[in-house]
């Protein structure tokens, strides 16, 4: 069954198996989140849940959210953050839940979403990996973009052709991470490997679609 | 402390025998070997030691059979049982790469005399 969590990104660090093998692991604080509400088959078309995560003051809410909170009983404590989790299956939770990390199992593997560290306005070096040009000789040609093309015979630049631009600052997905270790008590996870974005920054964790 | 600092320092050994570049040390290695584990011993000349908590690394050098081997231990993997210290170097550097380069008494780092 599909499942998913939202989360911040608490930096990573190393771990040994039983085996004594080094893993390099994400730490990822998942929840409490909160089921604000649930959308089902019959009702809205497809299945979700709504989760919340973190907290806010009240003040700073619109009284339209806040009214989406009261079923869930969240008025006096907003979340900061509201999403949806899709499911394959209508949800078998109940508003006002809390979920956390032991909605996930240790070996288990899992989707990560979310907003890569912006670069700014790269170049094609940074950007995609050109070699450039060489730094001597007196050549002018060390880090710029070169041929784009060919002449008339397309007469137009292919699309997708890499070109400077922003960079970062976008979502990603790292798919099919394996869950190392799941801890209920702190709402940790660690997964293997790398997630996007900075410590600190949000991701959202869900059930791997490949897996 | 945040999370993630008590996260790295949870798998610490609470004590590991010092030792520094230049010294000759002995690491005992647990190894499983069909079905039991026994323990291996590798001794070498300290020639660097990189990294921090849980991911520090010592880099051991011996010449095997007349082949120059070096070894990167991880200080903190429950895989590794103990060090001794076996000799004391004198050096004036922190890492000994340019012992890769020397041959026969060169590549000898001179024992750390106490008066």
């Amino acid at each position: 069954m599909k499942k998913g969590l939202i989360g911040k990104k608490l930096g990573m660090t190393h771990i040994y198996t039983e085996t004594g093998v080094m893993v390099p692991v994400t730490a990822i604080e998942v929840g409490p989140c909160p089921v604000i509400a649930l959308k089902t088959q019959a009702k809205d078309g497809y299945c979700a849940v709504q989760l919340g995560f973190g907290v806010r003051k009240a003040k700073n809410v619109s009284k339209a959210v806040l009214g989406n909170l009261a079923p869930a009983g969240l008025q006096a404590t907003p979340p900061a953050i509201i999403r949806e989790v899709r499911l394959d299956a209508d949800p078998e939770y109940k508003v006002g839940d809390k979920l956390g990390a032991d909605l996930f199992a240790a070996n288990e593997f899992v989707d990560v979403t979310g907003r890569t560290k912006g670069r700014g306005f790269a170049g094609v070096v940074r950007r995609w990996n050109f070699g450039g040009g060489r730094g001597s000789h007196g050549g002018a040609w060390e880090r710029r973009t070169g041929s784009i093309g060919m002449c008339s015979a397309p007469g137009k630049v292919e699309k997708r052709r890499k070109m400077p631009g922003q960079m970062g600052n976008v979502n990603r997905t790292v798919q099919s991470l394996q869950v190392m270790q799941v801890r209920a008590e702190q709402n940790l996870l660690l997964v293997k490997g790398a997630i996007p974005g900075p410590t600190g920054g949000l991701v959202m964790v869900r059930s791997a679609v490949k897996k | 402390m945040n999370t993630i600092e008590a996260l790295r320092q949870e798998n610490l050994k609470p004590e590991i025998t010092p030792f520094a570049i230049g010294d000759t040390v002995q690491v005992d290695v647990r190894i499983v070997e069909g079905g039991k584990e026994r323990i291996q011993a590798f001794t070498g000349t300290v020639i660097a030691r990189t990294g921090s908590g849980i991911a520090e690394t010592v880099t051991l050098r011996r010449i095997s059979h007349g082949q120059g081997v070096e070894r990167i231990i991880p200080i903190h993997s429950p895989r590794i049982a103990g060090f001794k210290r076996i000799r004391e170097g004198s050096v004036r550097r922190a890492k000994l790469y340019y012992l890769r380069g020397e041959v026969g008494n060169a590549a000898r780092v001179k024992e750390k005399r106490l008066h």
